[in-house]
């Protein structure tokens, strides 16, 4: 019982890097680094919050954070792909932008600079049978958590199984392969950052949608953890999820261990120490697709 | 490179004042569509920030941090790489320039000087680590720069345990010999603003970071790596071991940049003090163009806007200012393509 209920909160706290991770796992997956997921979250996590709180309907929430999404990997898409700017840095800008625009709508909308007031969060979706499982019912009734299991399925069969997939991996490892048979490189590429952009605020209305409000910075570092496990999980949505699921177990530990003797801050630092053993190669080696990080310039 | 090609290349030097320009524009729609009047806000924010000899020390003090870690991201930068830990590495310089200051039993300066070798050494080891990976298993070091400021937040939280003064998040004050003067103690006219000898360090050291890069040999080794690694190393440059040494020669900037707060403020090391000047200075050395004198002003600049923003707080908020540097970053990174292709195409 109390397994299932440990198991249960590593799954809650894991679905948010989820979502990011598989997202992030699309647009890099087209070349596009990622490095924007911690803004990507933080400005879903505001729609959420400034729709859900508008016409008190948290669905209308959720559809405000995936056009915050993207709207905001629009911007990361923009700037990458059409004008060709390094991707690290512009993911960097947008991170800061996201946390100096989400504080200033903060300040102005709600007149705090520290949180919003209380907002609806997504109503149970009770399936029959599943409900009532020991341990697990309450997880299993939570609408974006039923969402992510089914979009694991959904964005590795898209990635693997469809034409989509294989064109835009192709554009991942060698662009101008690609462009030779026809295939237009930038719009790819877009399209991997904007369900990137779609999934990142998804990811950001699901913390809003948990905890009932917004508070400032709340991602709070989530986006990088969620890159972290897209690395660890070797640009894979499924290895992804297993490894937010991963990073997600050790979180609910480190919380089970907080003001006890135990250091629990040291296993705070479990992801970003096995992300770094996985990219060193000794957890079997992480290799990003060939052409990630590199604009697609057709005249060169 | 060609001599026409070399005519326009003036052209890719305008983004960053594009950069600044587009960034003010675009914050000044924020200002009128929260009903304030941008120019005013404006003429106030800079008026403050450099019209007093208060606001310019004010000024100075927050541009001092922002100098060391332009400073440290523009040299990994010549080399060719990128160092985003320079926030971690600004955080473990910063508590360890705490510990030595307030534990090492030294008398007077030697204390100061063991407090800013401490910093400067502790950065170092930080970012030598990104550099060994790099260069020993070719493990990107962004992702483990990224990776090493979280662990760096993590691993000093465990060791306040130890040394926090109880109920507090900060370490005890440093020795008395440890303290960096204000410069006011100098210079009367800045009366009151924090500015301390921490910027006259980042001056110097950016003279240093000048004279190593474009006039020694290992500066042009370093350079030579950052421009085409395959020919340096045909040339006979060891490209690890230059990747190594500018990643903790980078480290030790940023370090270094700790003396700011802990020696030259607070006189501790507090939770969080860091507060994204390793962020920061990422935009500082995108718009200083990676040189040691461009930094210098471009680290000024974002000093005054981060106090300008305090300033007109009661009529704008000061988030403001963030979105700001966001949009300079933003438009910095997308113009310099763009002029470069520009700069191509005419000559």
């Amino acid at each position: 019982m109390d397994v299932l209920l440990f198991a249960a909160a590593a799954v809650r706290i894991s679905v948010p890097y989820a979502l990011a991770a598989m997202g992030a796992s699309l647009s890099e997956r087209g070349g596009v680094v990622c490095i924007a997921l911690e803004g990507l979250m933080l400005n879903g996590a505001l729609a959420y919050t400034l729709g859900a709180h508008a016409t008190q309907n948290p669905w209308i929430g959720v559809l405000c954070a995936l056009l915050a999404g993207l709207a905001t990997a629009w911007l990361h898409a923009e700037a990458t792909v059409r004008f060709r700017a390094d991707q690290i840095t512009t993911g960097l800008g947008i991170n800061l932008l996201a946390a100096g625009l989400t504080r200033f709508v903060l300040v102005r909308v709600f007149h705090s600079s520290s949180n919003s007031p209380r907002v609806p969060g997504l109503p149970e979706w009770r399936i029959p049978g599943v409900a009532d499982l020991p341990g697990v019912g309450e997880l299993l009734s939570s609408p974006l958590v039923l969402i992510t299991l089914a979009l694991v399925v959904l964005v590795h069969g898209l990635l693997f199984r469809t034409v989509f997939g294989l064109r835009l991996r192709s554009i991942g490892e060698r662009p101008e392969a690609a462009a030779t048979l026809g295939i237009s490189v930038a719009r790819y590429r877009f399209a991997g950052v904007l369900l990137c952009g779609l999934m990142a605020g998804l990811a950001g209305a699901y913390l809003s949608s948990e905890q009932h409000s917004f508070t400032d910075g709340m991602t709070g570092g989530r986006g990088y953890i969620a890159l972290a496990a897209m690395i660890v999980g070797k640009w894979n949505p499924v290895g992804a999820a297993a490894a937010c699921l991963l990073f997600g177990a050790a979180e609910a530990l480190q919380i089970k261990l907080q003001g006890s003797a135990f250091p629990s801050e040291l296993l705070q630092a479990l992801p970003y120490v096995i992300t770094m053993l996985a990219l060193a190669g000794f957890i079997g080696r992480a290799v990003a697709p060939r052409a990630v990080g590199t604009p697609y310039d057709p005249e060169s | 490179m060609s001599d026409r090609r070399a005519q326009w290349q003036w052209l890719v030097a305008l983004s960053p004042l594009i950069a600044v320009a587009a960034a003010l524009a675009a914050g000044a729609v924020f200002i009128a569509a929260i009903g304030e009047k941008p120019l005013e806000i404006y003429a106030l924010l800079f008026r403050e920030a450099f019209g007093t000899g208060y606001g310019l020390g004010q000024t100075l003090f927050r541009a001092t941090p922002l100098l060391f870690t332009g400073l440290a991201v523009a040299l990994a930068f010549r080399a060719g790489l990128f160092n985003v830990g320079v926030e971690g590495q600004l955080y473990v310089g910063g508590f360890a320039a705490a510990l030595a200051g307030a534990y090492l039993p030294l008398p007077g300066p030697l204390l100061g000087v063991a407090a800013v070798l401490a910093a400067g050494l502790a950065g170092a080891a930080w970012g030598a680590i990104p550099g060994a990976l790099k260069a020993r298993f070719g493990a990107h070091e962004v992702i483990n720069t990224i990776m090493l400021n979280f662990i760096a937040f993590s691993l000093v939280s465990w060791a306040g345990r130890a040394v926090f003064l109880p109920a507090t998040v900060h370490t005890r004050d440093v020795g008395l010999g440890a303290q960096l003067p204000r410069l006011d103690t100098f210079v009367p006219a800045l009366r009151g603003a924090p500015v301390n000898v921490s910027l006259l360090l980042g001056l110097v050291l950016a003279l240093v970071v000048a004279l190593l890069l474009f006039r020694t040999r290992l500066g042009y080794e370093l350079r030579a790596v950052g421009q085409n690694a395959s020919a340096a190393e045909y040339g006979g440059v060891s490209i690890g071991h230059a990747q190594m040494l500018a990643m903790a020669l980078s480290g030790a900037l940023a370090g270094l940049g700790g003396s700011n707060f802990v020696l030259g403020y607070k006189h501790y090391f507090e939770l969080g003090f860091s507060g994204g000047a390793g962020f920061i200075g990422i935009a500082v050395a995108l718009l200083g163009r990676n040189h040691p004198s461009g930094v210098i002003v471009a680290s000024l600049f974002f000093g005054a806007l981060a106090y300008g923003g305090l300033v007109v707080n009661q009529r704008v908020p000061r988030e403001l200012v963030e979105v700001l540097m966001a949009l300079v970053i933003l438009f910095a990174i997308c113009t310099r393509p763009l002029l470069e292709r520009a700069a191509r195409r005419w000559a």
